[in-house]
């Protein structure tokens, strides 16, 4: 098992080369400039200084030179500074991590707390008015833009009730309430995020308990321990979900990655200090520092995600673990 | 008994005096909670080149001077100035009681370690252009400065207004990263608090500000990248000065609840949309055909349309409030009828009855440029389309990106005709846009015009001091500029504004209402940011 995870560990490193090597040749195949966006089509600054600032910056280097200065400093995990404002891109990455990594993770709960339960249920009863009410909603949440759910919400429970705030993570006074008062505080803050993203995801992984699970209560061990006389809750939840479960796993495993992302949308609008906008302005503003350390995060998180995901699935699962 | 009688009615008659004089005494207290677009990304003013980060640098930083209310140069941080030698020299005289917010005094060594930074090559400052003409800059002592000039440069008055940096503090630092950029000391009314990247920037009243201590306790400025966030924030008081879109401005804002809470304002933005045309295209080369473009499109419906009325037409290349415009030059009436006629003159007409006019076998088609994100200018790009297809003219509109519309199309003269603005300075001076000369990659004459008086005009007005003598110069160039249409000068849009009621001593000026923010005030009954102590 150990020796797996080595072989597996060390061949992330030829394919975090060869991904950002493409990744850094794409991006800068896209026209513009990062130093025109600061300042162009402002009359006051020349084209003289326009230049000076390309070669601080190092643009003016020829593209192969570029990437191996880059790929010196990865190696030391700098990541360089961004071209926007300077600061180190290490530093503007960890800053908005956090609140992206609070939703996400509290919306992958959330969507489990609720999901797995609704699929079980829509299992146990296939076709029954439960099974076809939940389709439906769950159908509806998945289909429903968030945007404009957020901005409903917002409307709704923000302006008209008056019960949660609008937008932001913490309150303007936030520095003067107790500890107590700063944890309700955040929590009311995230209360609409954390549901409209985990709106879309309910559908998903419901959809996947509820086949999973018939499958597993199709099973013959299942009519055996009817035969048994076993109550029905022990039959559904210690032998069937138990079986059932084991592609939620995987599903879980390959979300990883996905936790480090973040909607530029939805960010906008509950103006969240997250990752999402962080990302898509460095690509408009072409800061080329900044979305290569996107692309690197992202293709590692991508690649331990499945690592993890195939690990935990082989120790779930002991018919994996005994096969090798 | 005379005496005993007077006593008390003058103790009372005095007692009412005072209470009618305290009840016009500002209150300090409160905060100001404005919401912004985007986030600042460097609170070093020489170095800031987006808005967010200009309007936090120009509370907590000064320049030499500044713009009053009429929009005349008046003192800042210097108290007087002397031009000598026809426009050669500049002399400041700096006030002496000013104090940096550490406490250390403002000296003309802060000016003269100003300027060298923002000459400095490795200082990745947008900003150098106007004072790489300065020859050389004598400090006199340690509050007068002589600045002389390569040549005389009337624009160098206003470069001025750049904020001033701390010599103390910075003079061995490496300005393109230093703490200071998260964490500036200035000398202006308020000083830097805290700042939560993408969420908000506070700053607190500078008690010691040399002109007086601010009335406002406190600025914060939270960051809400969405519109339609920002407007439900003011639906519940989370924040008191925004922007509006005309739509809000005018449907939306009426109800009760706006009416009881916020003023709106419309102020007049320093900048205009045009339309502007590739000269060297052989389409655009003859006056008359840009002409008849200008009388086949209605300006003031695309501002009643668009805007919903809340703009002014442009007749040129000056602001109404400058004073280098021409009120003389009369913008053209709306007659698809006249550009009809002018086209033909130019050899444009539809021989083959097809629809669209042609000339020697080619038909009147052109693209519009548009970039993409700007909804106000692709709905102007379509009423334009509209209005040319009306007189035989076939347009096509483009949206691009931004970064991609500045280096493949403009900066490479690839293109027809772009829709875009310019947001000026207030000083006059539009060499930069109009002298033929600037016709490089990257300079702002992208369209390639090219008149030998205005060149002339140009290069004179800027080095002639006198106001009344200049203004003859930037008139006469209106009218040219207005009668040759190398752009079609399309509209100066309205600014929109509401502010949160509770705020007193508000006095709408030519040059806006933020000119006197230290003279803003709430009575202490209506303050609602009293939770947070000052200090």
């Amino acid at each position: 098992m150990i020796n797996y995870i080595i072989r597996r560990l060390l061949g992330i490193i030829p394919l975090l080369l060869g991904i950002t090597i493409i990744s850094f040749a794409i991006i800068h195949l896209a026209p513009g400039k990062p130093v025109t966006l600061q300042q162009s089509l402002n009359p006051k600054v020349s084209l003289e200084v326009r230049a000076r600032l390309e070669r601080l910056y190092g643009l003016d280097k020829p593209l192969h030179l570029q990437y191996i200065n880059w790929l010196k400093r990865l190696v030391r995990l700098d990541f360089g500074r961004s071209f926007s404002d300077d600061r180190l891109v290490l530093d503007k990455i960890l800053e908005r991590l956090p609140v992206t990594l609070i939703i996400n993770i509290s919306a992958l709960i959330f969507i489990f707390i609720v999901a797995i339960p609704i699929g079980v249920k829509s299992a146990v009863n296939p076709d029954g008015l439960f099974d076809k009410v939940m389709t439906i909603v769950v159908f509806i949440g998945f289909a429903l833009p968030t945007f404009w759910l957020a901005l409903l919400l917002m409307n709704l429970l923000g302006i008209k009730l008056g019960w949660l705030p609008i937008s932001g993570i913490k309150s303007l006074d936030f520095e003067y309430f107790s500890l107590g008062q700063k944890i309700l505080d955040l929590a009311r803050h995230l209360v609409l995020p954390v549901f409209v993203s985990g709106l879309g995801g309910l559908a998903g992984i419901s959809r996947y308990m509820r086949s999973s699970m018939i499958e597993a209560l199709n099973q013959p061990y299942i009519s055996t321990a009817r035969a048994k006389g076993l109550p029905k809750r022990q039959v559904v939840y210690k032998h069937a979900l138990r079986n059932a479960i084991l592609p939620i796993v995987t599903i879980m495993g390959l979300s990883i990655p996905g936790l480090l992302g973040g909607s530029v949308i939805f960010e906008s609008i509950f103006a969240l200090p997250g990752i999402g906008r962080l990302f898509y302005e460095a690509v408009m503003m072409r800061d080329y520092p900044l979305i290569m350390a996107e692309v690197v995060l992202g293709a590692v998180l991508v690649m331990l995600g499945n690592l993890i995901a195939d690990i935990s699935y082989a120790y779930v699962d002991p018919r994996i673990r005994y096969k090798k | 008994m005379f005496f005993r009688l007077k006593l008390p009615i003058f103790w009372v008659a005095f007692l009412f005096l005072g209470a009618f004089v305290l009840s016009f005494a500002q209150d300090y207290g409160d905060a100001i909670v404005s919401g912004s677009i985007a986030d600042a990304r460097t609170l070093v003013p020489i170095l800031a080149s987006d808005s967010a980060s200009a309007d936090i640098c120009g509370v907590v930083f000064n320049g030499l001077v500044k713009y009053d209310k009429d929009i005349n140069l008046a003192p800042d941080l210097a108290e007087s100035w002397e031009i000598k030698e026809d426009g050669l020299v500049i002399i400041f005289h700096l006030k002496k009681n000013v104090l940096w917010h550490d406490g250390h005094p403002f000296t003309s060594h802060d000016v003269e370690f100003t300027y060298k930074k923002l000459i400095d090559p490795n200082v990745k400052t947008p900003y150098s252009g106007d004072f790489e003409r300065i020859k050389s800059l004598e400090v006199l002592d340690d509050y007068t400065i002589k600045i002389t000039y390569k040549e005389p440069f009337a624009p160098a008055l206003s470069s001025w207004g750049m904020p001033i940096i701390p010599k103390h503090l910075l003079e061995k630092e490496d300005l393109n990263n230093t703490k200071f950029t998260r964490h500036p000391i200035g000398t202006g009314p308020y000083k830097f608090k805290s700042w939560k990247t993408q969420e908000k920037i506070e700053l607190v009243s500078n008690h010691n500000y040399f002109e007086k201590r601010p009335y406002i306790d406190r600025c914060i400025y939270r960051i809400i990248p969405d519109e339609s966030t920002i407007f439900l924030e003011l639906q519940t008081q989370g924040l008191d000065s925004a922007g509006l879109s005309p739509l809000q401005f005018i449907r939306q804002t009426d109800s009760e609840f706006f009416k009881k809470y916020y003023r709106k304002f419309i102020l007049t933005s320093f900048g205009y949309t045009y339309l502007g045309y590739n000269l060297n295209d052989p389409k655009f080369k003859d006056k008359r055909v840009r002409q008849a473009l200008n009388y086949a499109v209605d300006k003031q419906e695309i501002i009643n349309m668009v805007l919903l009325g809340l703009g002014k037409v442009a007749t040129g290349p000056f602001m109404p409030e400058s004073w280098g415009y021409n009120k003389e030059v009369i913008p053209v009436d709306f007659n698809p009828q006249k550009a009809r006629e002018l086209l033909k003159e130019a050899g444009w007409q539809d021989s083959n009855h097809d629809g669209w006019l042609d000339r020697r076998g080619e038909n009147f088609e052109f693209t519009i440029l548009v970039n993409q994100g700007n909804e106000e200018r692709l709905k102007v790009a379509q009423i334009i389309q509209r209005r040319l297809n009306d007189v035989g003219i076939r347009v096509k509109i483009k949206v691009l990106e931004w970064s991609v519309f500045l280096t493949e199309f403009i900066d490479k003269k690839n293109f027809e005709a772009v829709l875009l603005g310019w947001s000026l300075g207030r000083d006059p001076d539009n060499y930069d846009i109009w002298h033929s000369s600037k016709t490089k990659e990257g300079e702002f004459n992208f369209i390639g015009y090219k008149n030998d008086e205005v060149d002339r005009l140009l290069v004179e007005a800027r080095r002639i001091f006198d106001q009344e003598k200049r203004k003859a110069y930037y008139q006469r160039i209106h009218s040219i500029i207005y009668d040759e249409q190398p752009y079609m000068f399309l509209y100066i849009p309205d600014i929109l504004s509401i502010l949160h009621s509770r705020f007193q001593g508000i006095k709408p000026a030519p040059i806006g209402i933020s000119y006197n923010f230290i003279d803003w005030w709430v009575p202490r009954g209506q303050q609602r940011y009293t939770r947070m102590t000052d200090r």
